[in-house]
C-alpha cells in the first residue's frame, strides 16, 4: 500500500509582508506524488513555497517537509528538496553543464557524480546539445529547461515547481509539461507544482491545492473534487429574453446559475434529481427549455467554484 | 534499444554535508584561475616582490649597500607597494562577487541548497581573501624566508622575531577589512561596474578629504576619516616603526572593526533568498 505520510503540512501558518498579510493561518497538506497550487496571481503560492524553503519566516505556525520542521532543519531539508524558481535564475558565467553539476556539488555530490548525473540531466531536460553553452546565451525556454535540471540534479525526495510554463511557446510548454508528468508517474519524484494554468496542473497532477487570497480554498484528489455535490447542467431555453426572471426564480430555489459566452446557461443542482427539478422550475416560469444535457464538471469548474469566480 | 539510456535516474551515491562553501571557494578560484587576464594581473602583483627580493639580495651581500640591508621597516614598505595591486584585485574580483548574483537572482539558486547565509558569504570571502593573501602575506613571508636564505643565518630573524605574526595580522585585518567592505558595497547593486566606481570614490574621495584637513589644520589628527590611512596608522603599529598619522591606533582600529560590522550587518541584510518590498 502506498504511503500517504503528507511529504509537506502547514499548520496554521501566516506570512506578512508589512502590512500585507500574504497567508493568512493556512493549514493543508500535501500527499506524495503530483500535487498541484493553483490559484490567481497573489494568492500566496510562490509565499508559500519561499517559506517551505526557509526564505521566509512566517510570523505565526509550523511547517514541516519530507517530516522535518522548517524552523529547526532547514539546511537537512535543502539537502532532500529540488527547487525551480519561477523568474529568471542562473549562476552567471557558467555554461550549462558547469552550471547544474556545481549545484550538484552544492548539494553534497562528489564531483565526479555530479559532473556525470549535470551530462545525464541536461540531456534528460532536451540540452543535451546544448550543454556546453553559456546559460546566458540560452533561450526564455532553454532557461526554464536549465532551472529544471538544476533541481534534479541531486536527485531530490521533493521537488518545488514555480510556474514551470512561464514564457514558453506552446511546443516548449507542451513538452516541459511532458517533463514532469514523466517524473511524477513514471520516475517517482513527489512534486508540488504550483501554476495559475488550469491545464498545466490538471495534466500534470492527481492532487490539487487551491489557494485565494492566502487561505486554502480548496484541497484534495482532482478527480474527487470534480465529483459534484449535485450535478451541472447546461440548458438553452426558447426566448433568451425571458432568461433574466427565469434566472431569479431557480436563485430563489437555491440553485447556482451562470450564463455563458453562447446563449447556454449552467445551473447547478445540489442532490438528486436534478433534470426533473429544472424541468419544474421551468415550468413553473413559464419558460420553454429547448436543450438540456448534464455537463461533465472539469478543474475550471472546481476552480471558480473555491475561489467564487461566476 | 539505446546503448546507453538517457532518461532520469536516481541518485544512490554519496552526499556530503557542510562542504557547500569549500565548493563555492574551490569554484571560484578555478573560474578565476581559468581567467588570463586575472592570471596577469597576479603576475602583476609579484614583480614588486622581485624587487624586494633582489634589493634583499644585495642588501644581504654587499656591504656597500648596507643601506637597503632588510629591516621591520622595509617589510612595512612592501605591503605600501601591494597597496595598489590590493585595490585592483579587490575591484576586479569583489566589485561583481554578489551585485552579479543579484542580477542573475542566482542567490535563489544557491539559498535553495544545502547551504546558510552565513556558508554563502564565507564562500564569497574566501575566494577573495585567498587571492588578496596570495599578494600580501605569502610575499611577505616568503621575503623573510629568503633574507634568511641570502644572509645565510638566523641573526635578523630573531632580533626582529615579532615580523612573522605582525605580517600575518596586520595582512589578516586588511584583507578582511576590504573584502568585507567591497562585498557589502556589492550586496547593495546589481551592477558591478557602479560597485567598482562606489568603492574607487570612496576610497580616494575619504583620502582626499583627509588632506585637505591636513592642509586645513596642518595636521594629521584627522587621517582617520581615510580608510586607507587608518590601515596604515595600525600597519605601522603592528610593525613597530614610528607612527605616520597623530590619530590614535586605537580610534584606527575601531574605525577598522567598524567598517567589519557595517559590512557584515550591511550583508546580513542584503543577503536572502528573496527580497521582500513591504
Amino acid at each position: 500500500m502506498a504511503d500517504l505520510t503528507p511529504v509537506v503540512s502547514l499548520d496554521n501558518v501566516t506570512v506578512e509582508y508589512g502590512r500585507n498579510r500574504a497567508l493568512n493561518g493556512v493549514t493543508a497538506s500535501f500527499t506524495p506524488g503530483a500535487v498541484g497550487l493553483l490559484g490567481p496571481n497573489g494568492a500566496g503560492k510562490s509565499t508559500m513555497i519561499k517559506s517551505l524553503l526557509g526564505f521566509i519566516v512566517p510570523r505565526q505556525g509550523q511547517m514541516r517537509v519530507l517530516g522535518l520542521d522548517v524552523a529547526v532543519s532547514p539546511v537537512e531539508i535543502r539537502a532532500r528538496i529540488g527547487y525551480m524558481p519561477e523568474n529568471d535564475a542562473h549562476i552567471p558565467g557558467l555554461t550549462a553543464v558547469q552550471f547544474v553539476s556545481y549545484c550538484g556539488e552544492l548539494a553534497g555530490l562528489p564531483r565526479a557524480d555530479a559532473t556525470q548525473r549535470a551530462h545525464e540531466v541536461l540531456y534528460y531536460v532536451g540540452l543535451g546539445e546544448a550543454r556546453y553553452r553559456n546559460v546566458e546565451t540560452y533561450s526564455t525556454g532553454m532557461k526554464q529547461r536549465i532551472k529544471l535540471a538544476q533541481a534534479l540534479v541531486h536527485d531530490p525526495d521533493l521537488l518545488f515547481l514555480d510556474e514551470p510554463t512561464n514564457g514558453m511557446d506552446p511546443k516548449g510548454r507542451d513538452e516541459m509539461l511532458e517533463l514532469v508528468r514523466d517524473l511524477a508517474h513514471n520516475k517517482g519524484v513527489n512534486l508540488i507544482l504550483s501554476s495559475h494554468l488550469l491545464p498545466d496542473v490538471e495534466y500534470t497532477c492527481d492532487h490539487v491545492v487551491v489557494m485565494d487570497k492566502g487561505r486554502i480554498a480548496a484541497a484534495g484528489p482532482i478527480e474527487a473534487l470534480k465529483q459534484p455535490r449535485g450535478r451541472v447542467y447546461e440548458l438553452r431555453v426558447k426566448t433568451p429574453g425571458e432568461l433574466e426572471a427565469f434566472f431569479d426564480h431557480l436563485r430563489a430555489a437555491g440553485l447556482e446559475c451562470h450564463s455563458t459566452d453562447d446563449d447556454v446557461v449552467r445551473v447547478f443542482v445540489p442532490g438528486e434529481g436534478g433534470a426533473r427539478r429544472l424541468f419544474a422550475l421551468a415550468a413553473e416560469s413559464r419558460v420553454q427549455v429547448r436543450h438540456l444535457r448534464p455537463s461533465v464538471p472539469t478543474l475550471e469548474d472546481v476552480f471558480a467554484h473555491a475561489v467564487g469566480e461566476d | 534499444m539505446p546503448i546507453h539510456d538517457q532518461g532520469y535516474r536516481h541518485y544512490g551515491g554519496s552526499r556530503a554535508r557542510g562542504r557547500a562553501w569549500v565548493v563555492m571557494f574551490t569554484t571560484g578560484v578555478r573560474t578565476i584561475l581559468g581567467n588570463r587576464r586575472w592570471i596577469m594581473l597576479m603576475v602583476a602583483a609579484w614583480v614588486p616582490f622581485l624587487v624586494r627580493a633582489v634589493l634583499f639580495y644585495i642588501g644581504s651581500n654587499f656591504s656597500q649597500a648596507a643601506i637597503i640591508a632588510p629591516s621591520a621597516a622595509a617589510f612595512r614598505d612592501f605591503l605600501g607597494w601591494q597597496n595598489l595591486f590590493v585595490f585592483l584585485v579587490t575591484i576586479t574580483l569583489g566589485a561583481g562577487a554578489i551585485a552579479q548574483d543579484r542580477r542573475a537572482n542566482a542567490l535563489q539558486i544557491y539559498l535553495s541548497k544545502p547551504l546558510t547565509r552565513l556558508e554563502y558569504l564565507v564562500g564569497k570571502l574566501s575566494v577573495l581573501m585567498a587571492f588578496l593573501l596570495f599578494i600580501t602575506w605569502l610575499p611577505s613571508i616568503l621575503l623573510l624566508v629568503l633574507q634568511v636564505l641570502f644572509a645565510g643565518n638566523f641573526t635578523f630573524l630573531k632580533a626582529n622575531a615579532y615580523l612573522f605574526p605582525a605580517i600575518t595580522l596586520f595582512t589578516f585585518i586588511e584583507v578582511l577589512m576590504v573584502s568585507m567592505c567591497i562585498l557589502a558595497l556589492s550586496s547593495l547593486s546589481t551592477n558591478s561596474r557602479f560597485v567598482g566606481i562606489l568603492y574607487t570614490a570612496l576610497i580616494f574621495f575619504s583620502k582626499a578629504l583627509a588632506g585637505v584637513l591636513f592642509a586645513v589644520t596642518r595636521g594629521t589628527s584627522f587621517s582617520w576619516i581615510s580608510f586607507g590611512n587608518n590601515l596604515d596608522q595600525l600597519a605601522d603599529v603592528i610593525y613597530r616603526v614610528p607612527p605616520e598619522y597623530e590619530t590614535p591606533w586605537p580610534v584606527s582600529l575601531a574605525i577598522v572593526l567598524g567598517l567589519i560590522a557595517l559590512s557584515a550587518v550591511i550583508l546580513e541584510r542584503r543577503v536572502r533568498g528573496v527580497e521582500i518590498v513591504a
